[in-house]
């Protein structure tokens, strides 16, 4: 009870510190990309290894002092100098670097989320980056006047937005003395579908119309004329369509396999929601992979009867906003 | 990432990192400890090629344990510069031995750095600093390679990156090493003991064995370094005085204690100008203060002898520097003191009685004692050869030298020939010292080396007191002349060529300045650095206050160097543009990201309507960017000039430009 009360208070104060000094407190609110770095947001400190070499040019230091010995305050001086002013190189490792887009790739809960950081410098290259979100940390270099593109690979658990949070960019370049870093809190988020149920029953299709299926084989019906494109194929274009319009038609044909699927949450009795969602992600996974129209039948909405990569986000992404998933 | 295990590269530069640190204690340190420290650190590199892990421990344990115990072993302690240099390097070496991470890899060159300095407590020439600087930025390029591994790189391409930034960081760090070194308080005096124990160091002693200055004599490291105020005085009048010798028991010949104290000063009497000079002595760890004949008082510090020889209070561990005024022309103690008398004239009874017969004939024939000096010459100068490679000599060792061997060189000589006063009958004593020097017309000053030692004799005469009689000259005058080795002739060896040497005394002058703006620089220096600005002597927290100034100056400029406005994207327009957004964020109005110039000019003109110098900058930015191909210089520098000169106010509603 006491540690809550602890907590809250310390959270308390972290908030008070936000709201009056934000440039120094790392709870900083999402910002829009481009990031770019400056002095107002990097911070420096000495490493552990810093701190054990100025112990050690200290124990330098008194030696030459009480030896007298001129020659070796000379070198300790410069040396200590040459080590102190490794700051200001770590500073400019981190300055003006610029975080300008991020991508991500669409990922089902529990597979691992890609990201794609695109950083992009002045004329001078950075040595010797460090990136960590989360637990993840990569390290990495950027040449001079140029873009690197950082990928990540981070856990996913949740359906919904996940938002990337802090990144921390850190460096201890050149001599590992200092380490400066910033805090990046791009405001992006990645969508996460939901998890694919792994053993799911197969698509609720009719047997009868299975059968209707197979009996017409690869049918083909017009379905609409459209324009030319320069790859389509000569056979395909509608010449007398053409004829009355002053532009290259083209027939497109598409393909019919049967009755739509209609993949219906409400239908899925006995499961949770959370089970049906899975269920239903693996059902328009299946029905791509078989080429079947599907409709999505969702509480709220109703996606569809569609087919394609397009149908298939929309979908997916209506199961992943479902409430319940991740804020 | 500490233990991320280290790539070859990595760990190639810090076994060079580890290695230059203990090679300047290797050449220095006995075999026992050499040979065993070199080996491991060798074996470790050469293992390390083939297999990416330490050198297992039931091998490190023992080497562990087996180091101390050599060094107390062979040192009797574990403390004191010589033995913990020892230590240092072989833990150092055992450090390298487990390093495998990154974390080892930081600690063994941190410790390094620690050994590398330590190595200028045994010898602070230029050369010797100049190469540690070198390995320094080597040990900054090892740091910098454990920052960036070098995976993607060529290993020269790396290599050599790693040790430009090396360099570069320690050419960026001269200014605020400069000040740090020169403005730093130094201590009045040292925290722990200072050290005692005796290193290497060549020079006179208060003994002259045979062979003794032989040594000194194939020595080319220099012993003192002269100034003087005049034109120097002739080469064969520069008899540098050391110790002088009294006591000769059969085969050596060495000083009494209780001639350290001081006499009365009015022994000696001066005819003609003293000269006046100033002597840089490096460092010997011993007493002995050089003088030219006759010193007229003694330096700070030290006293002046009975016989004119000057001793140092203290041992002279480091560079010393003093002023001396000495007459070359005096007369010295022309009543001799009864105990003097006596010292002058003691010889070791029972030894070489060849040379006492010649003498009691010489005073027997000859009678008065110039004439006696004369025939001592004189046989010199017939029958007797100069050379550094002397034979060896027998118990009567100067019966074998006079009427055997009859070769050696100034030591023989003196010893030989002051024997053979006192034989007869004349006081005499041996002067150990140096004779000559080199003159470095660049720099003006003397460089006399050790090889320039020398001995000769003193005698008294009756009314005209002590007389130098420099016995070598009269074998050998070229060793007056032109130096010891040059004499001998012979015995010259291939580095030590003529043309050879004279470089070595010309590049002296580097050292020398070295000695003045460095090795030299004390705390009186220190105190005195501030007369110009009116503080005479100047106090450790004035010193301090300087310091912390100067170095925030620098750092100042360094922080400026590193935060400074970068360039601006785009041309001349643009930058104007971005100032006028600045401004209008200022006043509350700022430009949205996504916001271009009319979308602005509309916003502005609906919040301050009356605001027409501000509308018509707007127009004029969209006319000059947009409407025209490339804007005329003129149009854009009005333009600036405009953005410049626009004063907008931050209250709210009421905005309008002022003068």
């Amino acid at each position: 009870m006491n540690r809550l009360a602890a907590a809250t208070r310390w959270s308390r104060l972290l908030e008070f510190a936000e709201r009056r000094l934000p440039a120094l407190t790392r709870l900083k609110r999402a910002e829009s990309l481009p990031i770019r770095l400056d002095r107002h947001r990097i911070y420096v400190l000495p490493t552990r290894f810093g701190a054990l070499f100025s112990l050690v040019l200290a124990v330098m230091l008194l030696g030459a002092l009480n030896y007298n010995n001129n020659p070796a305050l000379l070198l300790t001086c410069l040396l200590g100098a040459a080590s102190y002013q490794s700051v200001f190189q770590a500073f400019r490792t981190l300055n003006r670097l610029e975080l300008h887009a991020i991508r991500t790739e669409p990922c089902h809960a529990g597979e691992p989320l890609r990201v794609a950081l695109h950083f992009r410098t002045d004329a001078r290259p950075r040595r010797s980056l460090c990136l960590r979100v989360d637990a993840v940390e990569i390290r990495f270099d950027l040449p001079a006047a140029g873009e690197g593109c950082v990928h990540l690979t981070l856990d996913a658990p949740q359906r919904g937005w996940r938002r990337l949070g802090r990144l921390r960019l850190s460096s201890t370049y050149p001599f590992g003395l200092f380490e400066v870093w910033s805090w990046l809190h791009p405001d992006v988020a990645a969508l996460v579908y939901p998890r694919l149920e792994p053993q799911a029953p197969p698509l609720p299709l009719d047997p009868a119309e299975a059968q209707w299926q197979t009996a017409r084989g690869s049918g083909d019906e017009l379905a609409v004329l459209r324009e030319y494109r320069p790859t389509d194929p000569l056979r395909t274009i509608a010449w007398k369509a053409s004829a009355r319009h002053d532009t290259l038609l083209v027939k497109e044909f598409e393909r019919r396999r049967g009755r739509d699927v209609v993949l219906d949450f409400g239908a899925l009795h006995g499961l949770d929601r959370e089970a049906r969602l899975s269920r239903l992600a693996r059902w328009v996974f299946l029905a791509e992979a078989a080429q079947v129209r599907y409709a999505l039948v969702l509480p709220d909405q109703r996606l569809g009867p569609g087919l394609g990569a397009e149908h298939r986000h929309a979908c997916l992404r209506a199961l992943a906003l479902q409430p319940g998933g991740a804020p | 990432m500490r233990t991320t295990p280290l790539t070859s590269a990595q760990f190639a530069l810090t076994a060079a990192s580890v290695s230059v640190a203990i090679l300047p204690h290797l050449l220095r340190l006995p075999w026992l400890f050499a040979v065993p420290i070199g080996l491991l650190v060798i074996g470790r590199s050469v293992q390390r090629r083939y297999r990416a892990a330490p050198i297992p421990g039931w091998l490190r344990l023992p080497l562990i344990l087996l180091f101390p115990a050599l060094i107390v072993f062979h040192y009797g302690n574990l403390f004191g510069r010589e033995p913990g240099s020892v230590l240092a390097c072989a833990m150092l070496a055992l450090k390298l031995a487990e390093t495998e991470t990154r974390r080892d890899a930081h600690a063994a060159i941190a410790f390094a750095g620690f050994v590398l300095m330590s190595a200028l407590l045994f010898a602070d020439s230029l050369g010797v600093s100049l190469l540690l600087l070198a390995a320094l930025s080597l040990l900054l390029a090892a740091l910098r390679e454990l920052e960036v591994p070098g995976t993607s790189r060529p290993p020269l391409v790396a290599l050599r990156e790693d040790l430009r930034a090396g360099a570069f960081a320690l050419f960026a760090a001269v200014p605020l090493g400069l000040i740090a070194f020169v403005f730093l308080p130094r201590l009045g005096s040292p925290l722990w003991g200072a050290p005692t124990d005796a290193t290497a160091h060549t020079g006179l002693g208060d003994r002259m064995a045979p062979g003794t200055l032989q040594e000194l004599l194939i020595d080319d490291s220099p012993a003192f370094r002269v100034r003087f105020d005049d034109p120097a005085p002739p080469r064969n009048d520069l008899y540098w005085r050391g110790p002088v010798l009294w006591y000769f028991d059969g085969s050596a010949w060495s000083r009494p204690e209780f001639f350290g104290s001081s006499r009365a000063e009015d022994e000696l009497r001066t005819a003609g100008r003293a000269i006046g000079y100033e002597i840089t002595l490096e460092p010997s760890d011993r007493r002995w203060l050089l003088a030219l004949d006759m010193p007229l008082a003694a330096p700070d510090n030290a006293v002046r002898g009975a016989d004119m020889s000057l001793v140092s209070r203290t041992p002279v561990a480091n560079l010393l520097r003093y002023r001396l005024r000495s007459a070359p022309r005096y007369q010295l103690e022309t009543t001799l003191d009864p105990v003097h008398r006596r010292f002058a004239l003691e010889l070791p009874p029972g030894f070489d009685p060849r040379a006492r017969a010649l003498a009691a004939r010489w005073r027997r024939d000859l009678g008065n004692d110039e004439a006696i000096i004369r025939a001592a010459l004189a046989l010199f100068h017939d029958r007797f050869f100069y050379t550094l490679n002397a034979p060896l000599l027998g118990r009567d060792s100067v019966d074998d030298f006079l009427f055997e061997t009859r070769r050696g060189f100034c030591e023989h000589f003196a010893s030989a020939f002051t024997f053979l006063m006192r034989a007869a009958g004349i006081p005499a004593r041996v002067v150990t010292g140096y004779q000559g020097g080199y003159y470095n017309e660049v720099g003006d000053y003397w460089i006399v080396r050790q090889s320039d030692a020398h001995a000769w004799s003193e005698v008294w005469l009756a009314g005209r007191g002590w007389v130098r009689v420099d016995p070598t000259a009269a074998v050998s005058p070229q060793r007056v002349e032109l130096g010891a080795r040059a004499a001998a002739g012979d015995s010259a060896r291939w580095y030590q060529a003529d043309w050879l040497q004279t470089l070595r005394n010309e590049f002296d002058l580097v050292n020398r300045y070295w000695n003045d703006a460095v090795v030299q620089f004390n705390a009186l220096r220190q105190r005195s650095l501030l007369t110009p600005f009116g503080i005479d002597k100047a106090e450790d927290s004035e010193l301090f206050a300087v310091l912390m100034v100067l170095s925030s100056l620098v750092l100042a400029l360094a922080l400026w160097w590193v935060i400074r406005a970068e360039r601006p994207d785009g041309d001349a327009l643009d930058a104007a543009y971005a100032r006028l957004c600045a401004k209008l964020a200022r006043a509350g109005m700022a430009r949205d990201p996504a916001e271009g110039p009319r979308r602005l000019a509309a916003r502005v003109a609906a919040r301050w309507p009356d605001q027409r110098e501000l509308q018509r900058l707007l127009a004029v930015y969209v006319r000059l960017r947009y409407a025209c191909a490339l804007p005329s210089t003129t149009a854009v520098r009005a333009f600036a000039r405009a953005v410049a000169a626009l004063r907008l106010r931050r209250s709210p509603g009421v905005v309008r430009p002022i003068g």
